[in-house]
């Protein structure tokens, strides 16, 4: 019996691939709320988890920290007990890809299982990992600048240019690759049945967007991202409802979420590249307190993406430096 | 109760007041209906929800800072922009305006206990419903709704509604925000033909106080009509650079001033703050400059 197929079997079994495959799991809450057609949302397990359900499988966006995947997977298991067979990386960081490696040993790592000549094996019985090839490239190290992560979380299948598609579970899935936004790698997944967007960390409606200098990103990526978002949403009534959009964190939003939250990523914008113009350094930018009204909302103080932060990496970005 | 701030005292006061007036005529007798149609009575802040407010004037609102500036950035242009036309009035705003409301209760049909008290709301054709089963309200990662998540409850012939799972809106409607981590608490009460309706604005983010609002309803007793609020979005300004946001820089607003001067009131009282809310207030305008007035200025 293939390594595969016993943690299948414990799948099965167990209700989460747990108890085969040593997975880790928390305690730790992880909600899941239906969104719309065949798309769920996971949350609570280090970035939103966007799932897809239907007759052919499990297709999940993001992996989410990797000592949650255990309660990912149980979670998972309350939707379907079909297989996970796509994952999609919408950008590279670890609250996002954490628990890639951990669904490759459960269901399969198309780099470390042999599907060529193998009788009784093939790709479907794999778990292929789809992202923009900057994410291959950020994660295996290609170009030396981050340490590498094992192999097995790697994305098997990567695409450059523009888009990417994908048909699963009777809808098209729909990957368009957002250029220098959060960083150089951002993808955002339409499911265009369902008529959902998973958006990653160009939207999270838990603080200000994080801007990855060091990873290629921009501000003006972040708001062309935004901008994108809507060209693809459509509100069913009056601005509201319609297709749905999963954040990188915080709650399901709708257009007019996404509209209100790229108006205040482009006023900032405005704001701090006026007081660019005026000649102002990064102190004085940050003195002038660009971003003072929506601090009460989307400002952090104390934790890894403060304020501070912001306004500096917006500063740079403007300005061109990194 | 010298501890009390303003609001609670007038919180103290106003509400028990409100609900004692409701009560005295309760005995052991059935429930209340609102069931009809309402037309809204403009008598109440009339120029604010008719022609709607001055450009600057917060008069009166308990914003904080940051709800100042943001209020001070914003431009009515930015209601030519397409997916800003059909935006809805959130649910503790969209009272105020012209409107007319059709309300019905939903019997559970075996029990014939209320499961939820509906409003259809004719501005923006907005249907709501406010549930009475007792029900929970969602995960704080339910999608959020122009007229959010309400549950109700009766105390006495008064229906008290709480409503969480706001989007974002205004507190006015010339540009002091209200956020959507805001609550609302209200209260329906009906004396005969009349119906009142109070709003109480819990904003953690941009408001310092509860901010405490009123409007009255009479039962119409003819089909009023206008039930309907069709709006398709179109291209309204050709040469737009695609995703601008209209909005004015910090200090460069032009027209922030022009309430002050048309009323003859102190710049610094049209930044609203909560003590501009009390009567009190009125002996430090007796302190403040008043603006020179200007041509056409209101007498």
């Amino acid at each position: 019996m293939t390594r595969i197929a016993i943690a299948w079997l414990g799948v099965a079994a167990a209700g989460a691939a747990s108890a085969q495959t040593n997975l880790n799991s928390s305690s730790a809450e992880v909600q899941v709320l239906p969104v719309q057609g065949n798309v769920y949302l996971l949350a609570g397990a280090g970035g939103n988890i966007t799932v897809q359900a239907g007759q052919s499988g499990i297709l999940v966006v993001d992996t989410g920290s990797p000592e949650m995947t255990g309660t990912i997977l149980a979670a998972i298991r309350k939707l379907s007990d079909k297989p996970v067979r796509y994952i999609i990386n919408t950008q590279v960081d670890a609250d996002h890809t954490g628990g890639n490696e951990n669904f490759a040993k459960a269901f399969g790592s198309a780099t470390t299982v042999s599907v060529v000549n193998t009788p009784g094996s093939s790709a479907s019985q794999t778990v292929q990992i789809f992202a923009h090839d900057n994410v291959l490239a950020r994660m295996s190290a290609r170009n030396g600048t981050q340490p590498a992560r094992p192999d097995t979380a790697w994305p098997t299948e990567t695409y450059i240019g523009d888009a990417k598609e994908l048909y699963f579970n009777g809808e098209a899935v729909l990957m368009y690759h957002m250029p220098a936004a959060h960083t150089d790698g951002d993808t955002i997944v339409h499911f265009r049945g369902s008529d959902v967007v998973s958006a990653g960390d160009l939207l999270d409606m838990t603080h200000y967007p994080i801007i990855d200098l060091q990873r290629g990103g921009s501000l003006q990526g972040v708001i062309d991202g935004l901008n994108r978002i809507l060209d693809i949403a459509v509100p069913a009534h009056h601005e509201e409802g319609g297709t749905y959009v999963i954040p990188g964190h915080g709650r399901i939003c709708d257009e007019f979420d996404v509209v209100e939250y790229r108006d205040m990523v482009t006023i900032i914008r405005d704001r701090i590249q006026a007081l660019i113009k005026k000649g102002m350094t990064l102190e004085q930018v940050r003195a002038a307190r660009p971003t003072g009204d929506y601090d009460p909302e989307y400002g952090v103080g104390s934790s890894a993406w403060t304020t501070d932060r912001f306004v500096e990496a917006a500063y740079r970005s403007l300005v061109g430096k990194r | 109760m010298s501890r009390l701030r303003p609001v609670e005292k007038v919180t103290l006061w106003l509400v028990p007041g409100l609900l004692w007036a409701a009560l005295a005529g309760f005995s052991a007798r059935a429930q209340v209906l609102l069931s009809g149609d309402w037309q809204t009575l403009m008598h109440e802040d009339q120029p604010e929800r008719a022609q709607g407010p001055d450009l600057g004037d917060y008069l009166g609102i308990p914003i904080n800072d940051a709800a100042r500036l943001r209020a001070e950035s914003w431009d009515a242009s930015r209601l030519t922009l397409q997916e800003h036309q059909c935006r809805v009035h959130v649910a503790p705003y969209i009272y105020r305006g012209p409107l007319q409301v059709r309300i019905w209760e939903e019997k559970d049909p075996e029990t014939q206990q209320a499961i939820a008290i509906k409003n259809y709301i004719s501005t923006y054709e907005q249907t709501r419903t406010i549930w009475m089963d007792g029900r929970p309200h969602p995960s704080a990662y339910a999608p959020h709704r122009f007229m959010g998540f309400s549950t109700g409850k009766w105390e006495g012939d008064v229906l008290t509604v709480e409503t969480t799972h706001l989007k974002q809106g205004w507190l006015r409607r010339n540009g002091p925000p209200e956020s959507d981590q805001t609550t609302l608490t209200e209260h329906f009460i009906r004396h005969g033909q009349y119906l009142t309706h109070v709003t109480i604005i819990h904003d953690p983010v941009y408001l310092t106080e509860p901010l405490i609002r009123t409007e009255n309803f009479v039962m119409a007793a003819r089909d009023p009509g206008n039930w309907l609020w069709p709006c398709e979005y179109v291209v309204e300004i050709t040469n737009r650079p695609k995703g601008e946001v209209p909005n004015y820089l910090p200090g460069e607003n032009p027209f922030l001033t022009e309430f002050a001067a048309r009323w003859g009131i102190p710049v610094e009282a049209t930044r609203g703050g909560a003590e501009t809310m009390y009567p009190e207030y009125r002996l430090k305008l007796k302190t403040l400059a008043k603006p020179p007035s200007k041509p056409g200025a209101a007498k």
